[in-house]
């Protein structure tokens, strides 16, 4: 099958560094627009330190140092004078544990990017909260106790909350860290099925060490291993006939 | 180190092995029963077969809590499938077994039409073609699968060759005609055994390069 849509995000020779460690050593991407590509590789291999300069997290880490560049819809992200809040903004982030503001209300949980940003139409508010709850598969659940405090959801509930509040603020991407690893199996299915219906609105990078989750749920999946990328094909493929042998020997188990 | 799968992967080599030891005993029986008139060699056709039934749901089954506990992926997924579609053609072979033997037993019990010269040699390739089938498939052997490939063309051939004979017998005698087509069904049957054959050194093939080779693709 042909790449039928454009590619939103490119990543070109990204070396990532912590003082003089290189934790990601030149890699290429092209992400394809509404898709979900997953990134896969033992422990410290460096995928969640690449997704983290895809945003430009990764520098705010004391010691840390990128070089390379970041093209999203074009636009260099590491451009000189670029504000790095504008544009984690555009490429939102869920992390492995959720997150939510623990002295705010579920609704002011999903809002806060948008009140933080100076929005204070209280339709405009409200109406982004549905929206967002309801792309993040919550809506149901929580419709009626929106007052509560985010924090006194479950788990699966709170992740869905934090990719609800990624959503609010409609981000053209979205970076997941392991979202579901603290998630039971119910919720994390709930999570991964969600991940299917998000694409056709946001562009979905996950990291992720369950490689049946990948497999699942993701269009592109890519290996790492020691800071390189080293394979990168649609998720039938690499998981079915991988190219390289220590991809092959990686989701065999044979090693990792 | 061991992976948990490998030894279930282990454990199916093992018993397909088992299966197509049963397959090429009981083509053998069958094949000697026509040959030397010797009806009561039928029966063991029969008694490898039901064992060769047997392997046939044991290995479905093992397959099947591999899939379900192993999550296998890559090779492991590819060797699977391969042993789920080697497990059905190795049945089938069984069951052709067992035609040869029902349409050896018709012809024996009217008089021979001809000295049987190709039909037993059809069967030596047939075996062959089994054995080594099986022997690429446990020892990766891509070259041993292209021979098996290259076989079936042989086996075809004198299919062919035995198809075209009987038909001009049947022509010059029209009487005997029921006798001359339980030989052509014979030689069919052989022919679909490497047929099967031919499938298993296909998924040979497959595990090994996750290229998909059948009906003419490269």
């Amino acid at each position: 099958m042909k790449n039928l849509n454009a590619s939103i995000l490119e990543a070109k020779n990204v070396d990532a560094f912590f003082g003089d460690f290189q934790a990601v050593k030149r890699v290429n991407l092209s992400v394809e627009a509404n898709s979900v590509t997953a990134l896969i590789g033992p422990s410290g291999c460096g995928k969640s330190t690449f997704l983290r300069t895809l945003n430009r997290l990764h520098e705010e880490i004391p010691g840390a140092r990128f070089q390379g560049e970041v093209r999203l819809n074009n636009e260099n992200i590491y451009a000189r004078g670029t504000d790095p809040v504008r544009i984690r903004r555009k490429i939102g982030m869920v992390f492995q544990k959720p997150n939510p503001f623990p002295s705010l209300s579920i609704y002011e949980n999903v809002v806060i990017g948008l009140t933080l940003a100076g929005i204070r139409s209280r339709v405009y508010l409200e109406e982004t909260a549905e929206r967002a709850l309801k792309a993040a598969a919550l809506w149901e659940e929580v419709k009626d106790k929106l007052d509560s405090p985010g924090t006194s959801l479950s788990g699966g509930q709170q992740q869905r909350l934090c990719i609800a509040r990624a959503l609010a603020v409609k981000p053209p991407v979205i970076l997941m860290d392991e979202p579901t690893s603290a998630l039971d199996p119910i919720s994390t299915a709930r999570i991964e099925e969600l991940l299917g219906e998000l694409k056709k609105e946001v562009t979905v990078i996950i990291v992720t060490h369950n490689m049946q989750q990948a497999a699942r749920c993701s269009d592109y999946t890519g290996f790492f291993l020691l800071g390189e990328m080293i394979e990168f094909d649609r998720s039938t493929t690499l998981f079915t006939v991988p190219k390289d042998k220590r991809t092959e020997q990686y989701i065999t188990g044979r090693f990792g | 180190m061991d992976r948990s799968i490998d030894a279930g992967l282990g454990k199916l080599k093992d018993k397909l092995l088992v299966m197509g030891g049963f397959v090429e005993k009981a083509i053998e029986e069958a094949t000697i029963g026509l040959v030397e008139s010797k009806p009561e060699r039928f029966k063991k056709v029969h008694e490898y077969e039901t064992t060769v039934n047997q392997l046939h749901k044991e290995v479905d089954e093992d397959c099947l809590n591999l899939l379900a506990t192993q999550s296998p992926l890559a090779k492991d997924l590819r060797t699977i499938l391969a042993v789920i579609k080697i497990n059905t053609d190795l049945e089938r072979m069984g069951d052709q077994a067992v035609n040869i033997a029902y349409n050896a037993e018709e012809y024996l019990s009217a008089p021979a039409i001809k000295p049987l010269v190709d039909i037993p040699r059809m069967a030596d390739d047939a075996r062959f073609m089994v054995r080594s089938a099986l022997d690429s498939f446990v020892r990766s052997d891509l070259k041993l699968a292209e021979v098996v490939l290259a076989k079936d063309d042989e086996v075809d051939h004198l299919k062919d060759q035995i198809f075209r004979e009987l038909l001009t017998y049947m022509i010059s005698e029209p009487k005997r005609i029921e006798q001359a087509l339980n030989l052509i069904l014979i030689a069919r049957n052989l022919e679909r055994v490497g047929d099967h054959a031919t499938n298993i050194a296909e998924d040979v093939i497959f595990i090994a390069t996750g290229k998909d080779i059948r009906h003419g693709g490269a």
